[in-house]
């Protein structure tokens, strides 16, 4: 298939064969699901017509769930068993959680370090809570196309670090999704506000959700959407204004919370209280704690001024991300909004104020993210047919190795353009030395204890040398999915080490496999039937675009490598009228890989069309 | 097998051929970053993500090295470094420290001006003046590489303003402490 596309990029092999490609915002408060259909990105209602499915799981018992509005009306009731902003916890060790105390359930530590949460129906990971929400949005969009979905993109704060995307796909995996792409979430809403007003220039993306804050900074010419920075706060959204505005009636009131219940049942009625206020200036707080009704009189200056030093801090990280992308507040086109938490008038107030212009909200800012999520999928299913987007994100954290003394050495900054390869080269400190241990974190911070460990690897093998002497070229590679392979090899000898990062609060195949097996228990054989069928529809594809490009390009090829290429096409058309699933998609594989070089010279030629495009035009 | 030519060729050409412009010190950027995009859009992975993993690889291999030479165009002393490294007059920054005495004579005095530093407008006045040193050795590189074609001098050129952005970020980080 590589090779249509090549001569034509962007185009589908056969527009028959559309792909459903789905745009996920799985959110701290709510998620949705949207797709483009007839060129529209729209978001997907539930059969009650309601697009917004609170992020909120429900454990009755072992078997039993709830997913949604049936779990937030029980909340109340069932507080510890009833699972809200999980994303809070996503890829996080217990000694991460800072807001434990507020939280409304219990929770521990786990296997390799990962939060568990205490449920009716044992200890839930928060991947596999994740899992619950992200299966219900899969069922909605294949009950709305009366299909299975090739693929979906699902968005993350453009702040979160491998453990928690990593963690999020795993989430998705075990949610039965193919996972096309994770985004991040300012990018996402930049791509639907992008298209839909047709802009050009510089443009801040402040996304204040339920948990987090994300700030993006990005830059749109001709479809072309390149992120210059990222910044936020992983940790800062509407739950803590929730959190500071109980804390306060709480404190003015004299009233003390003494259970769960009480704590849920002030966080509820604060979040009310909030939502009223965006409209109001003057609410009544109302909640029952510990069986007596506490009612306070609540004016909006006073709410503003409990959260002022929250607003502050989303400010600071604004700035932050101004000075990366090295630029000043008024050289930005526009500032975007996103996120509910935006509707509270004294963000929108602060942001106005802090770039001197009004904001643009024209969007839903609840469905913006997932928009533009869909618009992605839609490109990356290969069903846009005139290819006119194209994004060019950045990793927002460094990337770098623990060196002497536990300091950090950077290999790639944060903002770099993705995909990227960075290299430096290391030496041995001891006489003799032939291993070299390389502790790969990320973070900003110099010393490693400070950052997030990624991965650990050896290099082997090193000729016995004096200190100083080996040379150590360690390479990184971050791939346009943002992972991260690392690879070492000593220059002089030719040995070599390497690792493909799986963060450490990720989940192993093994565990993910089990955990297909327990909770989303699908038949052997239907998996077996769909394997077959998406080998065979590979199959077809592969075959149809190798044929394309021999048509197309096939003088390119001497004798012997035609011949090869076309016994290797019989093959795979044998190989595709049998039933063996793994025999086809190996038949597949071995296309592509004799067809690699082939399709490596066509793309040259696409790029050198590229170059003398250029010439004439500067003519 | 002409065609395994083809690809080593270009994906070893210089930074200057891959983005066809001329191989001076002196760019446009608005047309580097015009550039970028358009081959980008040629070559980025996601142009190819449903088409296997074949095309992924190639694509890959494009698309960083078009960031790369990217990155190293568009910053005016990662530039000037490639163009002496290019002409046999590399900057071996980590090897060779050796500045004129005035030049470092200048550097302590900013040091010692950095460390007194006790408001914003202080911190100010010493950006404008780091400000103004970079610009005066970016101009002298332009003379020296492209007018003059003299490499050496233009390497020890840019490892001054090696020190110089060092003590920019240091600047930057007193910012941060300062509030601002």
């Amino acid at each position: 298939m590589a090779l249509l596309q090549i001569s034509e990029p962007g185009q589908a092999p056969d527009p028959h064969q559309r792909r459903i490609a789905v745009g996920i915002d799985l959110g701290t408060t709510h998620s949705l699901v949207a797709s483009v259909r007839n060129g529209v990105a729209e978001c997907l209602p539930d059969d009650q017509g309601r697009v917004l499915l609170p992020s909120v799981v429900r454990y009755l018992d072992k078997e039993r769930r709830q997913i949604g509005f049936d779990a937030v009306a029980a909340r109340a009731q069932d507080p510890s068993n009833t699972i809200t902003s999980v994303k809070r916890l996503m890829g996080r060790g217990l000694a991460d959680v800072t807001h434990r105390a507020a939280m409304s359930y219990a929770i521990g530590g786990g296997d390799g370090g990962m939060v568990q949460v205490h449920t009716a129906a044992g200890d839930k990971s928060p991947v596999e809570i994740s899992a619950e929400i992200l299966a219900t949005l899969r069922y909605r969009a294949e009950d709305t196309f009366d299909d299975e979905l090739y693929g979906a993109v699902i968005t993350v704060p453009a702040y979160f670090d491998e453990g928690q995307r990593q963690a999020t796909k795993d989430a998705a995996q075990l949610a039965g999704l193919n996972v096309l792409r994770l985004i991040s979430e300012p990018t996402a809403a930049a791509i639907a506000y992008g298209l839909d007003n047709a802009s050009e220039g510089v443009y801040a993306v402040y996304d204040l959700g339920g948990g987090t804050l994300d700030i993006s900074i990005l830059r749109l010419t001709q479809g072309v959407f390149e992120v210059i920075a990222t910044g936020g706060d992983s940790a800062l959204g509407g739950d803590d204004y929730d959190h500071a505005l109980a804390d306060f009636v709480l404190a003015q009131s004299g009233v003390q919370t003494a259970s769960e219940t009480d704590k849920a049942a002030v966080l509820v009625a604060a979040r009310a209280a909030k939502e009223a206020l965006t409209d109001a200036d003057t609410v009544t707080f109302a909640a029952d704690v510990g069986g007596q009704p506490l009612r306070f009189a609540l004016q909006r200056a006073q709410f503003d001024a409990a959260t002022k030093v929250l607003t502050d801090r989303t400010l600071a990280a604004v700035r932050k991300a101004l000075r990366d992308a090295k630029l000043k507040a008024d050289d930005l086109q526009g500032i975007v909004l996103v996120g509910g938490s935006t509707r509270m008038p004294q963000v929108r107030e602060a942001v106005a104020q802090f770039f001197g212009r009004e904001p643009l909200v024209n969007l839903n800012p609840d469905e913006v993210v997932a928009l533009g999520a869909a618009i992605q999928a839609n490109q990356l299913a290969g069903n846009n047919g005139a290819g006119e987007l194209l994004l060019l994100d950045v990793i927002p954290l460094s990337l770098g190795l623990e060196t002497m003394g536990g300091l950090v050495e950077r290999i790639v900054p944060r903002n770099q353009t993705i995909p990227t390869a960075m290299a430096q080269d290391f030496t041995t400190y001891q006489d003799g030395q032939t291993a070299l241990a390389l502790h790969v974190v990320q973070g900003e911070r110099d010393l490693v204890a400070d950052c997030r460990s990624l991965a650990r690897f050896t290099l082997r093998g090193i000729p016995p040398m004096a200190a100083g002497a080996a040379r150590i070229r360690v390479t990184f590679t971050v791939d346009a999915d943002g992972l991260l392979s690392v690879s070492a090899k000593e220059q002089a000898s030719g040995v070599e080490a390497s690792v493909t990062v799986k963060p450490s609060y990720g989940l192993s195949d093994d565990q993910i496999a089990t955990m297909l097996q327990e909770s989303f228990s699908t038949a052997q054989q239907d998996m077996q039937a769909r394997a077959l069928v998406e080998a065979r529809v590979d199959a077809e594809r592969m075959l149809l675009a190798t044929k394309s490009a021999l048509d197309a390009d096939g003088d390119l090829l001497d004798a012997q490598e035609r011949t090869a290429i076309d016994a290797s096409m019989s093959a795979l058309r044998l190989s595709a009228q049998g039933n063996d699933a793994a025999a086809i998609e190996a038949a597949t594989k071995a296309l592509a890989e004799i067809t690699e070089p082939f399709a490596a010279q066509r793309m040259n030629a696409g790029i050198a069309r590229a170059l003398s495009g250029r010439k004439v035009e500067s003519l | 097998m002409c065609w395994r030519f083809f690809i080593a060729m270009n994906l070893n050409d210089t930074d200057f051929e891959l983005f066809a412009v001329p191989a001076t010190f002196a760019q446009d950027r608005a047309a580097l970053d015009a550039r970028w995009k358009e081959l980008q859009r040629e070559a980025h992975p996601d142009r190819f993500a449903a088409q296997g993993a074949a095309a992924q690889r190639v694509a890959m291999q494009w698309s960083v090295r078009i960031n790369e030479a990217y990155q190293r165009l568009k910053d005016p002393v990662r530039r000037a470094s490639y163009i002496c490294e290019l002409h046999g007059a590399p900057v071996n920054a980590e090897n060779n420290t050796a500045m004129p005495p005035d030049f470092l004579m200048q550097q302590m005095e900013w040091r010692e001006a950095l460390d007194e530093v006790e408001d914003i407008a202080a911190l100010e006045r010493l950006q404008a003046e780091v400000d103004a040193g970079r610009a005066r050795a970016l101009s002298s590189l332009d003379w020296l590489i492209d007018e003059k074609g003299d490499y050496p001098a233009a390497a020890q050129q840019v490892r001054a303003l090696m020190f110089i952005e060092r003590f920019g970020h240091d600047v930057e980080a007193k910012s941060d402490q300062l509030g601002q």
